[in-house]
């Protein structure tokens, strides 16, 4: 098995030992940019001009470059990059001899693809037995929809993301940043590792196959059990949720922008209400709760059934609270709200989270060399931290075909003469 | 206690990724239960560990099965839990601290563990106390801001973690208020992760025999999917608004009324080639020779006007039929779905999204395996979600070999409540 020559290595990387072919553009780079953070080897295999989604903004200095490219840079770091002209037939000989020496083909190619190609998992499997392939696809290798268009607003929209999501009087909306494909990349990465740890049992690879669709819909929490039991379609509210028969707030304005949090009954209120009313009583804003001042969380659970309440009810509690909140800013109520214990949250923009406090304290953000633009750049850290093995960023993304001659010649063995013909042809 | 249903003995020997690997699970709400679901479908054993006098809140919300409520009733429990033993335990107990203790070191390869930092610690299965018994043992502990900093014993749910993870703040109109996603979206980024960290410490310690302690803040998984707009503004001081359904190079980008009652389509057109193909299917009217609207920056430039005159068309159509149409033309195009429309959908149907499984209060009902498929280890939903203690006196007996005097002392005790 390939991985065999590799196995010696004591490094505290899970995933140091383990070769991964990354073929994929903006509907798979997050899947195998987890890989590469936990160690893998991973080469990023680009077409002669650079992966096509290098031009997904936002971009560096507002430059709009493929080497600029923001989005590629988060997704893709810890990866070297070859440039490679698959559908040549001397592109897809070199490919074939990549794949002996690999681990892992991560692809997000319409299905078919490469199989055309003479590529697909039962060709590369051919050449290597244990390689895993796996493929990202909007809708999965088979179906009736698996040769459609899905960019990530249909993607939300077929996944039942966008029905629940935005204000009931509008249309329903997606996240204004996309998200599906990180969804599917993300679970990906998970179906990857599980085919990974069979092979370090059996010696035997497989083909994971991936639904951006499906993923999706496993964000729903439990819109389908919702139907399935009661025949109820949730819907969108915007910043109120239904509980029950009363619409209650989830977010509520404050002085400087929004803060998350709900009244609801039960446990979560007994948590939350008691120190927030004690609160609101010493700053003589009682309002509504004046009758419930001296409530203790007992009286939370046993007067209080927030699927009971009235929209009247709901009203008078909420208008008095953003009455309260109207006074203080996001981050007086956030730390008050620490202090206190009471369940609630900023509603974060991009500027709150680079200044969030616990992300600080906890060394969350980490800085990454960019050696062409002289400086480190600053990147979202890791997304679990290890005490046995160590997630990293091992380099910044690459450069277009930045280790081109670091595999072609050094490990491939090519001359500098082959590769001038392979670039003159457009295979590299 | 509940009368034990024993699992049947499985008949032919399938493989499964997970086999032989044990997971004492001592997580609730969301991304603990999901991740080691997903293990269990993959054939791990999982033992879910929980209690009723601090019932998983999951357990005591809707969807109930026909409005009636019931700790044993709940969708949304079941969802997250299948393929699982369940056993109930008051861990505020001592005798029950000190049986879970008993099941990590005599049969657990990993402990799963998602409430506020400190508790595990309270009741004496902290890593360090068990890693001292159990070297090898694989801990991995999930919460909503991680096990250190100040803010790591603030109590909190998805809910408003979609919030504080910023997600929020970019959904919605931007003359609006923010439109909180429904549902817990930061439960749903963080659950694959906990599950791929899991995977990777368990080849890990297959290579090396060595054991570890992973914590996963539900906050910082979820930052990874807004790495880029979190760039913008360090880089370049830009903070990210609403956009509603707006992409800065694509038009018409947007979700279209359709013929009934809240019926939409999203129709989502990049290049010129999918501009003409969508104007032919449209009959070419006369609106779309207007030269304003023959360029992608001009449909820009004039964008709110072309989403109303393509509403204008959309309105005859259902979404499903609109859909077909377009994206047989080379049109990204698809319905809205709502859960209703969700279980009908043909490819979701056809990928085997929806497995019925029988529970033995809520009768036969969905679950949902994972979203990707192993060609030779395909998962396996091998049983409905536990009852609160359906398993207590399987677990004890057949896995933990207790005599039937300890188990009656543990009851009187009231430890397996």
């Amino acid at each position: 098995m390939a991985h065999k020559t590799r196995d010696n290595a004591t490094d505290d990387k899970a995933l140091k030992v383990y070769r991964v072919l990354d073929l994929t553009d903006d509907g798979g780079m997050y899947c195998a940019k987890v890989l590469a953070d936990l160690g893998a080897d991973v080469i990023k295999i680009e077409k002669p001009n650079g992966d096509p989604s290098r031009n997904i903004g936002p971009f560096y200095k507002n430059m709009p470059h493929p080497e600029r490219s923001l989005f590629w840079w988060a997704y893709n770091t810890s990866k070297r990059s070859i440039t490679l002209n698959i559908e040549t037939s001397d592109g897809g000989k070199i490919f074939k001899k990549l794949v002996k020496n690999a681990d892992i083909v991560v692809e997000s190619f319409h299905p078919g693809y490469l199989d055309r190609l003479g590529l697909g998992y039962a060709a590369l499997s051919e050449i290597n037995p244990a390689i895993i392939m796996t493929s990202i696809t909007p809708f999965g290798q088979t179906g009736p929809y698996k040769d459609w268009k899905a960019p990530d607003l249909v993607g939300c929209a077929l996944g039942g993301q966008a029905f629940v999501m935005g204000d009931d009087d509008r249309p329903p909306c997606r996240i204004s940043f996309p998200q599906a494909y990180l969804h599917a990349g993300n679970h990906a990465a998970s179906g990857t590792l599980a085919a990974l740890y069979y092979r370090e049992v059996s010696g035997e690879g497989q083909h994971v196959d991936v639904s951006m669709q499906e993923s999706v819909v496993w964000t729903l929490m439990n819109v389908i059990q919702f139907w399935d039991l009661m025949k109820f379609n949730m819907f969108r509210g915007g910043a109120t949720r239904q509980m029950g028969t009363p619409r209650c707030r989830v977010a509520f304005p404050c002085k400087d922008g929004h803060v998350a949090f709900l009244i609801a009954g039960g446990q979560l209120a007994s948590i939350s209400m008691p120190p927030l009313i004690k609160w609101m009583a010493e700053e003589g804003m009682l309002g509504a709760f004046e009758t419930m001042k001296d409530w203790g969380p007992k009286d939370w659970i046993e007067k209080v059934d927030a699927w009971a309440l009235t929209q009247e009810q709901v009203d008078a509690w909420e208008g008095s609270l953003i009455k309260f909140f109207a006074t203080k800013t996001k981050r007086e109520l956030y730390e008050e709200a620490l202090r206190r214990r009471i369940i609630l949250y900023p509603v974060s923009t991009m500027k709150d989270l680079v200044d969030n406090a616990q992300l600080k304290e906890r060394d969350f953000w980490v800085k990454v060399g960019h050696p062409d633009l002289g400086e480190d750049i600053t990147y979202a850290g890791a997304p679990y931290k290890m005490a046995g093995l160590s997630w990293g960023i091992s380099r910044r993304a690459p450069l277009i075909g930045e280790h081109n001659e670091e595999i072609y010649i050094g490990e491939l063995g090519f001359s500098e003469k082959d590769m001038r013909l392979l670039k003159e042809a457009g295979v590299i | 206690m509940r009368t034990p249903r024993l699992p049947k003995k499985r008949q032919a020997k399938k493989r499964r990724v997970f086999e032989g690997v044990k997971i004492a699970d001592f997580t609730w709400l969301g991304v603990g239960p999901i991740a080691m679901k997903f293990m269990a479908n993959l054939g791990a054993t999982v033992i879910h560990i929980e209690s009723q006098t601090r019932p998983d809140i999951t357990r005591v919300s809707f969807p109930y099965k026909d409005f009636q409520a019931g700790i044993n009733r709940s969708g949304f429990f079941a969802l997250y839990n299948d393929s699982k033993y369940g056993i109930s335990l008051n861990l505020k107990m001592p005798q029950a601290q000190k049986l879970a203790r008993k099941l990590i070191y005599e049969w657990a390869d990993v402990v799963a563990d998602a409430h506020l930092p400190g508790i595990m610690d309270k009741w004496g299965l902290d890593y360090e106390t068990l890693r001292k018994e159990k070297p090898d043992l694989i801990h991995i502990a999930t919460s909503l801001q991680g096990k250190t900093g100040s803010y790591s014993k603030m109590p909190g749910h998805g809910i408003v973690g979609v919030s504080l993870a910023g997600f929020s703040e970019i959904t919605g109109w931007p003359d609006r208020e923010p439109a909180v996603p429904t549902g817990a979206l930061s439960d749903f980024i963080t659950f694959p992760h906990m599950l791929t960290a899991l995977i990777a410490a368990l080849i890990y310690r297959r290579k090396t025999g060595r054991g570890q302690y992973i914590e996963v803040s539900q906050l910082e998984a979820s930052l990874q999917f807004l790495a880029p707009p979190i760039m913008d503004y360090m880089i370049n001081g830009q903070i990210m608004g609403r956009v509603g359904n707006r992409c800065t190079n694509a038009a018409p980008h947007g979700i279209y009324r359709c013929l009934g009652n809240d019926k939409w389509c999203a129709i989502a057109v990049f290049t010129d080639q999918e501009w003409h193909d969508f104007c032919r299917v449209m009959g070419n009217p006369e609106w779309t020779k207007d030269h304003r609207f023959a360029t992608l920056l001009g449909r820009k430039e004039n964008e709110d006007e072309l989403d109303a005159l393509v509403e204008s068309w959309t309105i005859n159509f259902s979404p499903v039929e609109l859909m077909n149409t377009l994206q047989k033309a080379g049109v990204p195009a698809g319905a809205v779905h709502n859960g209703e429309d969700l279980l009908a959908d043909q490819q979701l149907n056809h990928r085997g999204t929806y497995v019925t499984l029988e529970h033995p209060e809520i009768g036969p009902h969905i679950y949902q395996p994972p979203p990707f498929r192993l060609s030779k280890t395909p998962h396996e939903l091998t049983m409905p979600a536990p009852c609160l203690g359906q398993h207590n006196e399987y677990v004890l007996k057949e896995i933990l070999s207790m005599s039937d005097e300890e188990i009656a002392d543990l009851l009187a005790a009231g430890a397996l409540e």
